[in-house]
């Protein structure tokens, strides 16, 4: 069997970032192996701008945004394979690949970044009632389809769902010449940035609709005709008599994406509620010399900071090879009041410089601190003016604020300000 | 014509408001100013299509303004991109339009397609 320091599942931001930052730490033994033709991942499909700030302080757009990753992986040398599909991962790290090239391969690695991102949840993951007809599809895929092959996935378009991609949609559409009738979202609130609001629905006078989810698709004949929005009351329920119809052929979905994990899970690394693996400050899973990052541990709102999580997966993959991995203590990192997920879910080196911790809040809130407590003593406090679930926070407690952890959990929860 | 408006020029999309005047409150950087004001006085914005390559199947290449156009003219320079076709290899930065319609922008490849 072929031996390999590090591999890399995933060629997209995630990986591409891995792979540049363990090859900067001395990890010359590298491959990525990319399922799709290119590298780059999704941000081929993601032709839009708005990518690049925080990391190159200019705005590109994402085909430009990938290509200075894809050239830093050529200049370095590090090798990859497109159309390369990993079809089993095992405990002791053996990749088995294939590729139209190579037929089936199996390699030995020494340490394993998964970088594989995510997947759009589809209709069947909601249950819309009404006609099972053709013209209901995710809106990464009528954004694949477009961007990338050039064909539109119909004329008169309703969306489902007003995350960014769905909202990223609804302009793509409305340019390439589809009318798009209405954006509905069951939360009452958006869960996409403002600025995609602002840009590419009120900038088309396409409507928003909070709290209105779609009760019945009708397609008798094959082909969406008719979708219905009701108004939904606090428990989700549909409200009868607020019914709204729209005559179009095709429905959009964009209503959430979720990290894709099979492989992680068939070797029964520990998930934790982003659906994502569980991982330690080294953005080590539960299983020794196996990494995540990026999309498939959580999902991101900015590619900047997918790249940034990548680099510190391959940092950490590249001290586990060369065997400078320091674990003095194992701490347990709980999401309190408020806070749906924080990553890492582990600390095992008190004496780091700093550690970042990621998380998002369960719902929008206004003038909060956001609090680390080691069993109700408090070790870091933050305020913020603003939180909302869409958006990440990051938070870095250093040295001296890691040293004041004395038992083996510490607890992160957001407070009112009174 | 005061008003209330979303800044677009990042992510961050601060809660911009706008006098009469023109003191714009709400930014968190100059450039939330300048578009507050550009929004009231000749609003732009940054276009991003795709022209097709002929000689690959199915395939498209993304383009984008060099710099952002007037609001008004985006679906009449969409139609003039529509009528470019381009062939592999593209490369980010080739020029398909030179000043489309005469706003100063030219339509650029986004995309390198081998």
């Amino acid at each position: 069997m072929l031996n390999k320091d590090l591999v890399i599942i995933g060629g997209g931001s995630a990986g591409m970032a891995a792979a540049i930052e363990a090859k900067k730490n001395g990890v010359d033994d590298i491959l990525i192996l990319e399922k799709d033709s290119v590298l780059g991942g999704i941000l081929n499909q993601c032709i839009h701008n708005g990518f690049g700030l925080t990391e190159f302080k200019e705005e590109l757009t994402g085909p430009e945004y990938l290509q200075r990753f894809v050239k830093q992986v050529e200049e370095l040398g590090i090798e990859y394979r497109c159309d390369a599909l990993v079809l089993d991962v095992t405990k002791d790290k053996v990749v088995t690949y294939s590729n139209a090239e190579d037929g089936v391969v199996s390699l030995q690695a020494k340490a394993i970044v998964f970088a594989t991102g995510c997947y759009e949840r589809g209709a069947g993951a909601i249950q819309i009632p009404g006609d099972r007809c053709a013209g209901i599809i995710t809106a990464g895929t009528a954004q694949k389809y477009l961007n990338i092959h050039g064909f539109l996935a119909g004329k008169r378009i309703v969306i489902l769902g007003s995350g960014d991609i769905g909202l990223i949609m609804a302009r793509r559409m409305t340019l390439e010449g589809a009318k798009v009738l209405c954006v509905s979202e069951i939360m009452p609130y958006s869960n996409g940035l403002n600025r995609n609001i602002a840009q590419c629905l009120t900038d088309y006078d396409i409507p928003l609709y909070l709290s209105r989810s779609v009760s019945k698709v009708v397609g008798k004949h094959g082909r969406v005709e008719k979708v219905i929005l009701s108004a939904v009351d606090d428990k989700m329920k549909f409200i009868p008599g607020t019914e709204m119809e729209f005559e179009c052929d095709t429905l959009l979905l964009s209503i959430g994406l979720i990290p894709y994990v099979s492989l992680l899970d068939k070797i029964k690394a520990e998930m934790s509620s982003t659906r994502g693996a569980k991982v330690n400050d080294y953005f080590e899973t539960s299983i020794p010399g196996v990494f995540a990052c990026g999309n498939c541990l959580h999902v991101h709102d900015v590619v900047d900071f997918v790249t940034d999580e990548g680099r510190d997966a391959g940092k950490g993959a590249a001290k586990y090879i060369k065997g400078l991995v320091e674990k003095n203590t194992t701490i347990l990192v709980k999401p309190g009041d408020g806070i749906s997920y924080v990553i890492p879910q582990t600390i095992t080196n008190k004496n780091a410089d700093s550690i970042t911790f990621k998380f998002r809040v369960r719902r929008p809130i206004q003038n909060v601190f956001v609090t680390f407590e080691d069993n109700g003593n408090e070790i870091a406090k933050f305020v913020r003016p603003v939180l909302i679930p869409s958006e990440m926070v990051m938070l870095k407690l250093n040295q001296a604020q890691l040293a004041k952890i004395e038992s083996g959990e510490i607890t992160v929860s957001i407070k009112e300000r009174k | 014509m005061s008003k209330d408006l979303t800044c677009i020029v990042c992510p961050r999309g601060c809660r911009l408001h706008i006098d009469d005047d023109l003191n714009v409150t709400g930014n968190s950087c100059p450039r939330g100013a300048q578009y507050a004001k550009d929004e009231l006085t000749n609003p732009k914005r940054m276009i991003t299509s795709i022209v097709r390559v002929k000689n690959r199947e199915n395939c498209m290449a993304s383009v984008k303004t060099s710099v952002s156009i007037p609001k008004g003219k985006i679906f009449d320079i969409l139609k003039e991109i529509e009528k470019v076709s381009v062939n592999a290899p593209t490369h980010i930065g080739d020029v398909v339009i030179k000043d489309v319609l005469g706003t100063g922008s030219d339509i650029i490849i986004t995309k390198e397609i081998k």
